[in-house]
């Protein structure tokens, strides 16, 4: 095989051809502004806006009227953040999270703290990640407006218990937001079952394009509020202004129709490459360590750290496999993973770690390719690795005397 | 992060891997970095009595740049007399590999580990069998 091998679906996911084949015409020729309320044109454009936001509520079982379009997850976390901080400022400004959600939450939170506007509380999680709702009910001040907790990591894949959150957010009337970009279309998201209000999610996660997400904001029991973040033409319900990304917005729908087609058997398939490949490196290789929950993940995700060998030479190493790691010196700040720090991972470990993420798009052939490029190349790093021939001498690397510059 | 030809040749087909007895008394090793930092390198060079550097030898946790920066090192170093190696920069190592500014670091680690196996070979000449509790 000498073609490239794209496992980082975590990062983005191609668009599914059936997705950009309903995406097309709207282009082109159906290419009206959803805002031109007197032509066929903007009709044209509203109508597939509209059932776009059918496809997507069906999904998560929302009303269409809840779906509020934004640029990406990002744009959407920030407005559920800052826009509920603002509108509820008379009832409080206290926050509760996780270290280990995504910057676009996490850097929202500390821009709000800067400000003065919201005090933040960050919870401990266990070593999988996980946060316990014992955790969250006791964090619960008479200050707190809003509980935000992902639903599936993307580095580690743990999978929070949402219902739990949920329903005691729901017991104490505090608003319950949640980031599900790597959740929603992979797992089952029901905002009623799960007592969300608020919850962020993207198009290229699930198959569909860059440059557009959502929003999904609660309409009754309660209704959420949010003051928009920008100002303009007063679009989705004066929440989020802007002409309407109508190709965007018509691939989300289209990826969100396919992804509840799909996801019981793509899930199934997922699945079973995932432990396939885990099996086949973790049978030919020792210590190598599964970050995240064993079972409580994401299907698609594998986190794995492989001892003795920095994570940033292995990915050299495996150049024709796109996969990712949590290593310092792949990332811009030459910090390990903060998410693997949450974790209680120790920063040798991390810069280990190597994110598989399996997709739609994923084979067999591929998996078995995969774990036999990893398997030999390990093998070759940690026979030019110092740590491992000492490990294998019985030397204790964590209280050796090392030379740190 | 793109790398030049020569890391990508080094991280391919790194010179001098292994390593050597390390009771020989006239082996130096030295041992740089820190598992948590992300760098450990090893490097062993066998010195004559005349202190000249008659072979090395590496083992190095880190990214490509390096391990090609301790691979570059075992075979820029063998021939030189012990202040030759000593005075070796890692600004060379920076120039001949062509690493980018983030990845210098790499090439100061390969300058102390030059300096620490230089070190420890001095150290157990004079001392006997007192510095081999330093080798690994």
């Amino acid at each position: 095989m000498t073609r490239l091998v794209y496992m980082d679906n975590h990062a983005t996911t191609p668009v599914d051809p059936r997705v950009l084949e309903a995406m097309l015409p709207y282009f082109t020729e159906q290419f009206g502004n959803a805002a031109s309320r007197n032509h066929a044109f903007g009709w044209a454009a509203e109508a597939a806006a509209d059932r776009a936001r059918e496809q997507i509520a069906t999904l998560i079982n929302a009303k269409a009227k809840e779906i509020i379009f934004t640029s990406g997850a990002t744009e959407s976390d920030n407005l559920a953040l800052k826009g509920v901080v603002e509108f509820y400022k008379e009832k409080g400004n206290h926050i509760i999270t996780v270290p280990t959600e995504h910057k676009a939450i996490l850097d929202t939170c500390k821009a709000l703290e800067r400000k003065g506007l919201a005090q933040v509380t960050y919870l401990p999680i266990d070593e999988f990640g996980v946060v316990d709702p014992d955790d969250v009910r006791k964090a619960i001040t008479d200050k707190t407006i809003l509980i935000s907790i992902m639903h599936a990591n993307n580095e580690i894949g743990t999978v929070q218990p949402l219902h739990e959150i949920g329903k005691l957010a729901k017991e104490k009337g505090i608003l319950f937001h949640t980031d599900a970009t790597q959740g929603v279309g992979k797992l089952p998201v029901d905002v009623e079952a799960m007592g969300i209000d608020l919850m962020s999610f993207s198009g290229h996660k699930i198959y569909g394009p860059k440059g557009i997400g959502a929003l999904y904001v609660r309409a009754r029991n309660p209704r959420v509020r949010l003051s928009p973040q920008m100002d303009g033409g007063g679009h989705e319900r004066g929440m989020r202004s802007g002409t309407l990304n109508v190709t965007g917005i018509v691939g989300l729908g289209k990826a969100c129709e396919l992804a509840g087609e799909l996801m019981v058997s793509e899930t199934e398939r997922i699945l079973r490459m995932r432990e396939k490949l885990r099996k086949k490196i973790t049978s030919a290789l020792d210590e190598v360590y599964l970050n995240g929950h064993p079972i409580q993940r994401l299907p698609g995700n594998l986190n794995l750290s492989f001892a003795f060998v920095e994570g940033e030479s292995l990915l050299m190493g495996l150049k024709d496999i796109a996969v990712s790691s949590g290593s310092a010196c792949t990332s811009a700040t030459l910090e390990p993973s903060y998410v693997l720090h949450a974790l209680g991972i120790g920063d040798d470990l991390a810069h280990t770690s190597i994110r598989f993420g399996l997709g739609r798009f994923n084979t067999d052939e591929e998996v078995e390719y995969v774990s036999d490029r990893v398997i030999r190349e390990v093998t070759r790093l940690r026979d030019m690795s110092p740590l491992y021939e000492m490990a294998k001498e019985g030397v204790d690397l964590k209280n050796f005397n090392w030379a740190r510059d | 992060m793109s790398y030049s030809d020569k890391v990508l040749d080094h991280y391919e087909n790194p010179r001098n891997v292994g390593s050597f007895a390390k009771d020989e008394p006239n082996v130096g090793t030295g041992i740089v970095g820190a598992p948590e930092c992300g760098d450990v390198m090893k490097l062993q060079l066998k010195i004559s009595e005349e202190g000249v550097i008659e072979d090395a030898r590496f083992k190095t946790f880190g990214c490509g740049s390096a391990i090609a920066s301790s691979s570059y090192v075992t075979e820029l170093i063998k021939g030189k007399t012990i202040d030759e190696a000593y005075a070796i920069k890692n600004t060379h190592i920076v120039e001949e590999l062509n690493l980018p500014p983030v990845k210098i670091h790499c090439s100061v680690l390969a300058e102390d580990a030059i300096k620490a196996a230089v070190s420890d070979w001095k150290q157990r000449k004079a001392g006997g069998r007192e510095g081999e509790k330093k080798a690994v």
